[in-house]
């Protein structure tokens, strides 16, 4: 069935429908992605909730679906948009094809877009508001719709309705979920520590009731500045002096805890080839990153700047004088992307107490 | 700080310093080019080689450069300080280093060769005795890479996977290993030459058959067993590390032939297509791991085999340098590889280099792709029909080609258009039953691509054809797609976008459905169907770039903008094949900057990932496209340039020169008409008979009468031909009309279609010429002289800057005839004529009107910027504007005080059950140069550069055909008093005898005994004529090539490594920096 996209600024693009019906025109703030594999990991990943994701790279749906390769419960983008969806996946692993999996999990699709011009479009214009709906329908409708469009509670959606923990022999680790990804709480298990994972509006005073060894500010989407809660939640924490790391809209949720500000990129970072430099050692990684925020206006005399992006300078990492947290702006537990960062889980787990692991 | 952070702890020598500025105490550097192209070794390190020196001067260094082929860029005068086109021997680099004293060395950038000779160099103590340092990768590194126990204890060490392998002996031993492991085992005699001997062992019985054959034919005995990984599939990384441990991957790539056959021989698609993020990143963090163990500082290959049905993978190789993957890495995602890797040499750190594509941002990060790129080989089966055509570990392409779409199958169609074959799409290369097609398919020669196509359209189910050949099913079901296609075209259903959009060509469109080419391009262009150009920019449009590097896609934003500046496109030459080769890209690169520099905005259309011109920095724009009519057509629809010149891109370009100028295009220079009075034999002659310039007389016969018709009406002796090359049948002298009936009855099949050429021969000297043309004037740079005569192509034979054995009045009479001929056909730009002159005759074989092989070696020597002044030419620039002195419109600049000579390179041991005998088809793939101050010096310099120093004293096994024997005396003579010991099949050891030249005699079975047993330095061996193929010759002449010994089947290339030989003495003559003989010559 032709559908397509057409953003608030007017500009449409045209392709086919697959994945779920489109029933009625639906809307959401459109990124891009550049990742040239872990398309499943992307359609996951809670911190796209809200969002429509456009893949840059052509060829999308080649190796299939697998349950293993979910970093959540169920896909959360609004939509995905791609140029050349794969209808008979090959990879020994495969449990199902692309279509039916968006198809099963209520998922609209386009194909055949021009994802490129969408991308540059995207890159000149900055992120933007877009509705996709029937190709019958009203461009100027659909402009309508995506402009009205407003993010609820994204968070709200995404987080664990209830606390649960994963058993382990070692330190207690408390992950505060605004959207975690799988991958966070597997890289935990897997150094041996005891994860315990809360849902997004759970108070501080719980959380070190619980006595935790440490604590992380998981990822999530949105716009950090709005989450007045877990901010306030995240200064008590600090101050608490358990050793805490946090990631991506953690990282930021700490930068505000501190006093910094975010503030809204142009069109984010949405891959897993971002360039961040480790500024004391001059070492670089390779990172996944997901994001639309960036940390601004850190106090040097609060914390310290410790990772910078090689393209465009913005924070990538900070450091809390005094304190042992930290925070990255990029993804160490990959899940699509480079494990180059990996070892920041085991950093982490490094510094907590020794009588608590 | 606690430092959380450097988590990829240090590595064994890495991690221990960052941030390091470029060294203040290097100001002199010295790279190694590769040499001459051969199989497995061909233009991609030119291109490599280019952007390392251009990087190395960037930062300020002096550059010295050793390179010993002359059809290079790199060894332009202008791309280095110092310019060496001296042999690749420790020797002569030993002599380069004494004299510039360079203070470093990369060893990285010159392929094998120049790793090769870096080591050795390092080995001979060289380099401590002047003090050179390797730069970039170290040795210890490169051991570790290279040296295969080393590596295997590296890669054990760091528990990376390699495939077991064990050194056996015994029968009983095999047994062992095989319980241990497994079976299938690869089985690899050691020290056979290719491979030979060895297999793959499926079962037991296989196992014994193949070990007892491996161990009885290798020379020690022994036999390597490993795992056989085949089917698996074959995954790349290309990945950079500097020397503060920063690690990026570049591009990964996936073949689509599965391990087995070579992957320089592989269909490969760029970025892998069948790999989850899982496997992507496992595979990446192992490439990581492996450079860091190995210590690399630089750029490096890393080759997996992935197990199809699990996660298991191991580790291939590992290739510590820049390669051809490499460079197909750079073209494929648009990061320059060797660029980068030689600023990581000089000290930079990745995060320190700039990125040339933001021209903000560093080179610290990793490209993403938003197309798929396709590469095709290109063998050579079409010039060696003898060749095994089955493809295995051994490379046999000479080339390759590279194609950019959006779909996978539209990557896949322009690559099978780009191969300059006569394919506009997956058509069926012969109709072969069922059952011979389904082996065809397993067998993988160079046309499985095809086999598989045809097989899909028979009904092959996907499952069964994976199963049978280890093709991934991905891959398979993208070929059914595009089968799929063609059937809906037959059956006359035609969505000529969504066809576009798979890559079919108009031309296959308009034969799949019967309309022909013409209609169904007049039905695109109705409807508005044309593609759109999208940018190459590595970052997939995340970020504004400039590169002006592009590819057609179907549907969808057009990016190529419209620019006022008036552009000239150049076509240039596609893949490397044998006939045309590097020079060709030469001539493509030189147009290119010569329009550049007249002011002109230049555009290159051309798909070989491997060459110079498609550097996106080459041209202002590039477009990555097949050279077909209907693909440069829709670059020239969009760029309406005010020109095309197409006689810089070898024969393919010039081949659609005519289709273009029908379009309505302005071809530059020589006219189309002009062209083809040219390349047409009877309206050639025409014009040399209006000129009275003399041509061998000569005619085609279809049958017997008719040949001894024409041979009585020129005369005996002749030159006969079949003028369709089969079996490597090789052009014949017929003495008589006896001889000709044994031939032409040996020849077989002359038919109307496949007629016989015969021409009178003239037993002369076969002299070159290259000239610009402005139409009116010609500017001649030289005359070369070629060392063989009549019979022996061009393109394979020693050729003699400046001639030594003709007369002031032939040599004027040349010049004359250029002059008469450049006018005559209208030729504006370059020609090449080659002439053969007897006594103080001269008289004319052939015309080309377009660029050709000689001219880079010709502006080499010369100093003359040929193709400069041929694109001013073309520009309407006359000579005399330029500067050149024409008097009586000839510029012909005084003969030099030195002598040159390109000579050819062969890649014999690459290609079994070819004939190495010289003949009318060309064979080499490659070129060195030689310079001396007399024409023995040249000739030393050149035979040691390509590989023919045979060293003093040395055995000599010489076998003269019957008619030879009293030409071949003086030639035996030279090498006798050159110091070479002879022996002699019985004909030829009593003829020798006879004239008083001591000669051992060796039977047939002796003499092949000799060879197998390495006790012969050179084969000079004759081929007897009038028979199919000189069975004993042949097999000598192989056994000889295997095992690395030099065979010369002409004895005008024996008698000049003779005199090569024996006025040499032991010195080797000095090294000569191009910048001191190479002084333009303007009058």
């Amino acid at each position: 069935m032709r559908a397509k996209l057409v953003l608030e600024d007017g500009r449409g693009f045209e392709g086919e429908a697959f994945g779920a019906e489109l029933r009625a025109p639906i809307c959401g703030e459109v990124v891009f992605n550049t990742g040239m594999t872990g398309y499943q990991e992307v359609l996951t990943d809670p911190s796209y909730a809200g969002q429509m994701v456009v893949m840059t790279y052509p060829l999308i749906g080649n190796y299939g679906i697998r349950e293993a390769d979910a970093e959540s419960l169920r896909p959360h983008v609004r939509a995905f948009i791609v140029a050349d969806p794969c209808d008979v996946p090959s990879h020994w692993s495969s449990e199902g094809g692309l279509a039916d999996y968006l198809a099963e999990n209520g998922i609209v699709a386009l194909a055949g877009i021009d994802t490129r011009a969408l991308t540059k479009h995207l890159r000149t214009k900055g992120t933007l508001r877009g509705a996709i709906g029937l190709a019958e329908v009203e461009d100027q409708a659909l402009a309508d719709a995506a402009e009205a469009w407003q993010p609820g509670n994204l968070v709200a959606e995404v987080t664990t309705p209830e606390a649960y923990t994963v058993p382990g022999p070692g330190p207690h680790v408390v992950v505060m979920d605004f959207g975690a990804k799988r991958n966070i709480i597997r890289s935990l298990v897997a150094l041996g520590c005891q994860v315990t994972v809360v849902p997004a509006d759970t108070g501080a005073d719980a959380i070190l009731a619980s006595a935790p060894a440490g604590i992380i500010l998981s990822n999530g989407p949105g716009d950090p500045e709005l989450l007045t809660g877990p901010r306030t939640c995240a200064r008590k924490l600090l101050e608490s002096g358990v050793p805490m790391f946090g990631i991506c809209l953690g990282h930021q949720l700490m930068a505000l805890a501190l006093g910094g500000r975010t503030s809204k990129m142009k069109f984010g970072h949405h891959g897993v080839n971002h360039p961040v430099k480790e500024i004391r050692t001059g070492r670089a990684f390779v990172t996944t990153q997901n994001h639309e925020y960036a940390v601004t206006d850190l106090d040097p005399s609060v914390a310290e700047v410790t990772h910078k992006n090689l393209n465009d300078g913005t924070v990538e990492g900070l450091r809390v004088l005094g304190r042992s947290a930290f925070s990255v702006q990029f993804h160490p537990e990959a899940c699509p992307g480079p494990g180059d960062t990996a070892d920041l889980f085991r950093e982490f787990v490094a510094q907590l107490p020794v009588a608590a692991r | 700080m606690h430092g959380f952070l450097p988590c990829i702890a240090s590595s064994p020598e890495g991690g221990d310093s960052f941030s390091m500025p470029v060294r203040q105490d290097l100001q002199s550097v010295m790279v190694i080019g590769s040499g001459p192209v051969v199989i497995g070794q061909a233009a991609e390190f030119d291109y490599a080689g280019t952007q390392a020196c251009v990087a190395l001067r960037e930062e300020g260094l002096r550059v010295v450069l050793i390179n010993s082929n002359p059809a290079t860029i790199m060894t332009d005068g202008e791309m280095a300080d110092r310019v060496y086109l001296e042999p690749l021997t420790v020797e002569s680099a030993a002599a380069v280093i004494a004299k510039e004293r360079p203070q470093g060395l990369v060893a990285t950038l010159g392929g094998q060769v120049g790793l090769n000779l870096a080591v050795a160099l390092a080995d001979a103590g060289v380099l401590d005795r002047y003090g050179v340092e390797i730069l970039g990768t170290q040795l210890p590194a490169i051991r570790k890479a290279e040296d295969r126990e080393l590596f295997k204890a590296t890669m054990v060490q760091i528990s990376e996977p390699v495939p077991e392998s064990k050194i056996i002996h015994t029968l009983a031993e095999a047994g062992a290993f095989a319980g241990q492991i497994g079976l299938p085992l690869i089985v690899r005699p050691a020290y056979t030459l290719g491979g030979s001997g060895g297999g793959i062992a499926n079962t037991p019985d296989d196992l014994r058959e193949i070990v007892r054959r491996g161990l009885r034919m290798s020379p020690i005995g022994q036999v390597l067993l490993e795992r056989s990984l085949y089917g698996w599939k074959e995954i790349e990384y290309e990945v950079m590390r500097d020397a503060g441990d920063r690690c990026i991957s570049v591009c990964n790539m996936e073949n689509l032939d599965p391990v087995g056959v070579h992957t320089g021989d592989s269909i490969v698609v760029a970025p892998s297509q069948t790999l989850n993020d899982r496997d992507f990143q496992r595979l990446r963090a192992a490439a990581f791991h492996i450079v860091r163990a190995i210590g690399v500082q630089g750029g490096c290959n890393v080759q997996f085999a992935l197990d199809p049905n699990s996660d298991q993978y191991f580790v291939i190789e590992v290739n510590p340098r820049v390669s051809r993957s490499s460079a197909l890495a750079s073209k494929a995602t648009g990061y320059p590889i060797a660029k980068v890797a030689a600023k990581i040499a000089v000290g930079l750190g990745l995060d320190e280099i700039k990125n040339p594509v933001t021209g903000t941002t560093t080179a610290f990060f990793e490209p993403t792709l938003d197309y798929c790129v396709m590469k095709i080989p290109r063998w050579p089966f079409d010039k060696f029909s003898t060749a095994d055509r089955r493809l295995g570990t051994q490379m046999k392409a000479t080339g390759e080609v590279m194609a950019i779409d959006r779909t996978f199958e539209g990557a896949l169609q322009k690559a099978v258009r780009s191969l300059d074959l006569g394919l506009d799409g997956l058509a069926a290369p012969e109709a072969l039953p069922d059952d011979q097609l389904d082996q065809a398919v397993i067998k993988a020669d160079d046309r499985r691509l095809l086999f598989l196509a045809e097989a899909l359209r028979r009904g092959r189910t996907i499952p069964a054809l994976a199963q049978a050949t280890g093709v991934d099913p991905w891959f398979l079901r993208k070929i059914l797609n595009i089968v799929e296609a063609e059937r809906e075209v037959a059956a006359g259903r035609i969505d000529l976008f969504r066809l576009k959009r798979l890559g079919f060509s108009d031309a296959r469109l308009g034969s799949l459905s019967g309309a022909g080419e013409a209609a169904v391009r007049r039905m695109r262009v109705r409807t508005g169907i044309r593609p759109s150009y999208k940018m190459v920019d590595t970052c997939a449009a995340e970020f504004e770039a400039t590169t002006p590097y592009f590819y057609s896609a179907y549907g969808g934003e057009n990016e190529s903008a419209p620019d006022q500046r008036p552009c000239v496109i150049v076509l240039g030459s596609g893949p490397i094949r044998i006939g045309q080769g590097i020079e060709f890209d030469y001539g493509s690169v030189h147009a290119v900057w010569a329009l550049r520099k007249a002011g002109l905005r230049a555009v290159i259309i051309n798909n070989n990932p491997e060459t110079v011109s498609t550097d996106f920095s080459t041209a202002d724009r590039l477009y990555f496209e097949p050279l077909t009519f209907e693909d440069v057509m829709n670059v020239i629809d969009l760029e309406q340039p005010v020109g095309v010149l197409c006689q810089f891109g070898g024969q393919t370009a010039v081949n659609l020169a005519v289709p273009l100028h029908r379009a309505g295009v302005n071809v530059l220079g020589t006219t189309p008409e002009g062209m083809d009075r040219a390349e047409d034999r009877g309206l050639f002659e025409d014009v040399l008979e209006s000129l009275h310039i003399s041509r061998p007389a000569g005619g085609a016969a279809a049958s017997l009468p008719e040949a001894e018709v024409i041979a009585e009406r020129v005369g005996f002796p002749v030159l006969v031909r079949p003028s369709y090359v089969l079996g490597g049948r090789a052009m014949e002298i017929c003495y008589d009309p006896d001889d000709l009936r044994a031939y032409v009855q040996s020849a077989a099949r002359v038919t109307p279609e496949h007629p016989l050429l015969i021409d009178h021969y003239i037993p002369g000297r076969e002299v070159e010429v290259d000239a610009v043309s402005d139409g009116g004037s010609v500017l001649i740079p030289g005359i070369l002289e070629h060392v063989e005569r009549a019979g022996v192509h061009s393109g394979d034979s020693i050729a003699v800057y400046p001639p030594h054995s003709l007369s002031a009045a032939v040599k004027a009479q040349i010049a004359r005839q250029t002059l008469d001929l450049a006018r005559a056909l209208g030729i504006v730009g370059l020609l090449n004529i080659q002439f053969v002159v007897d006594g103080e005759e001269v008289h004319v074989l052939e015309l080309n009107p377009r660029s050709s092989r000689t001219v880079p070696f010709m502006t080499k020597v010369t100093g003359v910027p040929m193709v400069a002044a041929a694109v001013r030419a073309t520009l309407r620039e006359s000579l005399e504007a330029q500067g050149y002195d024409c008097p009586g419109g000839i510029c012909l600049p005084p003969d030099p005080g030195f002598v040159a000579c390109k000579m050819p390179v062969f890649s014999w041991a690459k290609l079994h059950d070819v004939d190495t005998a010289l003949g009318p088809e060309m064979k080499s793939t490659g070129e060195v140069m030689g310079i001396g101050r007399t024409y023995p010096e040249a000739l030393r310099k050149g035979f040691l550069a390509c590989g023919l120093g045979v060293p003093v004293p040395a055995t000599a096994l010489v076998a003269i055909a019957e008619r030879d024997k009293s030409e071949a005396l003086p030639v035996v003579r030279a090498l006798v008093q050159a110091g070479l010991r002879i022996v002699a099949t019985p004909g030829t050891a009593e003829s020798l005898r006879e004239a008083g030249v001591a000669a051992e005699t060796l039977t047939a079975a002796e003499a092949m005994e000799a060879v197998r047993s390495g006790s012969i330095n050179l084969l000079v061996n004759t081929l007897t004529r009038g028979r199919q193929r000189d069975s004993d010759g042949f097999r000598l002449r192989r056994a000889a090539t295997e095992l690395g010994v030099p065979v010369l089947t002409s004895l005008d290339t024996a008698g000049a490594l003779g005199l090569a030989l024996g006025t040499a003495g032991d010195d080797v003559p000095p090294p000569w920096a191009l910048q001191d003989y190479a002084v333009p010559v303007r009058t």
